[in-house]
């Protein structure tokens, strides 16, 4: 089996330019927990966004409450800013099913009623379920269903990504 | 299938119902002081609900009365979506002589996927966790004298609100310990997140010697049992008691055992004074202290919704 490599850092550096093509000044950045969030505080840093970015948690609007039981929700979502009429721009680091970005959306509306929702990702490693498609993407990748990709974070604030056979 | 070891945890360890917190593992109550938390924000969005329950039925079977904690109990279902139903058991079923399995074989039949349960006997909710259906589950919302797990859980989340960590507090229990669900679960729940020091305070009739087996220490004295503490809770003198010649007089028990704001000055400055409510004004509390600035008592309200739609979400979540 070939092993996939990713770099993580340059396709940082291709996910920021566009971004930074694509972000309307007044747009606000959120973060889906946790991988997205880590890119989101980077991205609004180096973007020179005012203010904080937001961090998002689909916990609360999972489809797989049934079956998985609630996961997770010691980071929950914060968002340091009012979300109606506000051009917000979802990142995330990895894009599969599309079922996370469906539940993010939908804790999104909870807060209010945004201007529009744009979403930019890291990597699209394809296998959608749901009619969601990103407008940014540093790079598409395709893995078996059993391989996870998982976006992590070192102390000095470095990326790199691991692949797990699950 | 019901774990032989715990019948609330599944085979994995996990919660499917809440019943005592007796013999619960740190872990989870961690895990439930930790959820709530994230549910306390969902009261401060535009839309105070989240979809976790949504198509799921909740029967609150009180058959003994209590508004606060039924009313709680049904907001933190609606928040999670749920459709609540409340039954008043006292005045229907069990007045035309059905038994209680009985009345929770019909209620099943009507497709209930969770049972919040206040009995006066104890072990009641125990008695309906081991009938119903593997994707059921039970909530204990007070049975006898035995255990109030969902107050002893939010009195756990106060205390980590205002205080962070448990292990170097002094928690004084001030009142009728022994008839007292509330403190039973909250002595557990001290025990196993490690606090420091535990006392009972109260007279002999009604903080008895052996509960120094409970691993509290047991004092007599008030000013004894609340010097230095961090936090203080009250617990409400139940009227039903003083008929019993367990006590003289309200008015001796307030004079001995009442929380003033000049007892108060013997624990720590930053103490807190919570209580589980309904509070006697002027029986085992003093208004300028209930209504003082170390009074938590109306947040403990607050955290008990966060911390009911915690318990409800976890254990729905979690299979038999």
């Amino acid at each position: 089996m070939t092993t996939l490599h990713l770099d993580a850092e340059a396709l940082y550096a291709e996910l920021l330019a566009r971004v930074r093509a694509l972000a309307r000044p007044d747009a606000v950045l959120v973060g889906i927990w946790s991988g997205g969030a880590w890119l989101a505080e980077r991205l609004h840093r180096d973007l020179g966004l005012p203010g904080r970015h937001g961090v998002i948690s689909s916990a609360l609007h999972r489809d797989d409450f049934g079956s998985r039981g609630l996961s997770a929700t010691s980071d929950p979502t914060a968002l340091p800013f009012a979300i109606d009429d506000r051009h917000v721009l979802l990142i995330d680091d990895v894009l599969y099913t599309g079922r996370t970005t469906r539940a993010v959306i939908n804790e999104l509306f909870d807060f209010g009623r945004p201007a529009s929702v744009t979403l930019a990702v890291l990597v699209d490693r394809g296998g959608r379920e749901l009619p969601i498609e990103p407008a940014a993407t540093a790079a598409r990748v395709t893995l078996p269903p059993n391989q996870r990709l998982a976006l992590t974070r070192d102390e000095g604030g470095r990326f790199s990504f691991d692949i797990e056979t699950v | 299938m019901l774990s032989k070891r715990n019948p609330q945890l599944n085979a994995h360890g996990e919660l499917i119902h809440l019943l005592s917190i007796e013999g619960l593992p740190k872990a989870v109550l961690t895990q439930i002081l930790d959820t709530a938390g994230t549910f306390l924000s969902v009261n401060e969005r535009e839309v105070k609900k989240v979809p976790l329950l949504r198509g799921k039925s909740v029967f609150n079977l009180f058959f003994e009365n209590s508004t606060r904690t039924r009313t709680t109990f049904e907001i933190a279902a609606k928040r999670l979506s749920a459709d609540v139903l409340n039954l008043d058991i006292a005045r229907s079923s069990t007045a035309k002589g059905e038994s209680l399995l009985d009345t929770i074989a019909n209620l099943s039949a009507m497709h209930a996927d969770m049972f919040v349960v206040r009995h006066a006997e104890s072990g009641a909710p125990y008695l309906i966790a081991q009938h119903v259906a593997p994707h059921v589950h039970v909530v204990n919302a007070g049975d006898g004298r035995h255990a109030h797990p969902t107050q002893g859980l939010l009195d756990m989340y106060t205390i980590r609100h205002y205080k962070r960590d448990f292990s170097n507090l002094v928690v004084a229990i001030v009142g009728d310990i022994v008839h007292s669900r509330v403190a039973r679960s909250d002595i557990h729940a001290l025990t196993t997140l490690g606090a420091a020091e535990v006392r009972a305070v109260g007279p002999r009739t009604l903080v008895p010697g052996d509960l120094a087996a409970m691993g509290v220490r047991v004092c007599h004295d008030m000013a004894e049992g609340i010097r230095d503490a961090d936090v203080i809770i009250m617990l409400r003198l139940q009227n039903e008691r003083m008929s019993g010649a367990m006590l003289p007089s309200a008015g001796e028990f307030f004079k001995n055992f009442g929380l003033t704001p000049e007892k108060l000055a013997l624990a720590r400055p930053d103490a807190i004074v919570m209580h589980p409510g309904p509070i006697n004004r002027g029986v085992e509390i003093d208004s300028a202290v209930a209504d003082g600035r170390q009074s938590v008592i109306l947040p403990q309200v607050t955290f008990g919704i966060a911390v009911r739609m915690a318990v409800m979400s976890i254990i729905a979540g979690n299979n038999a």
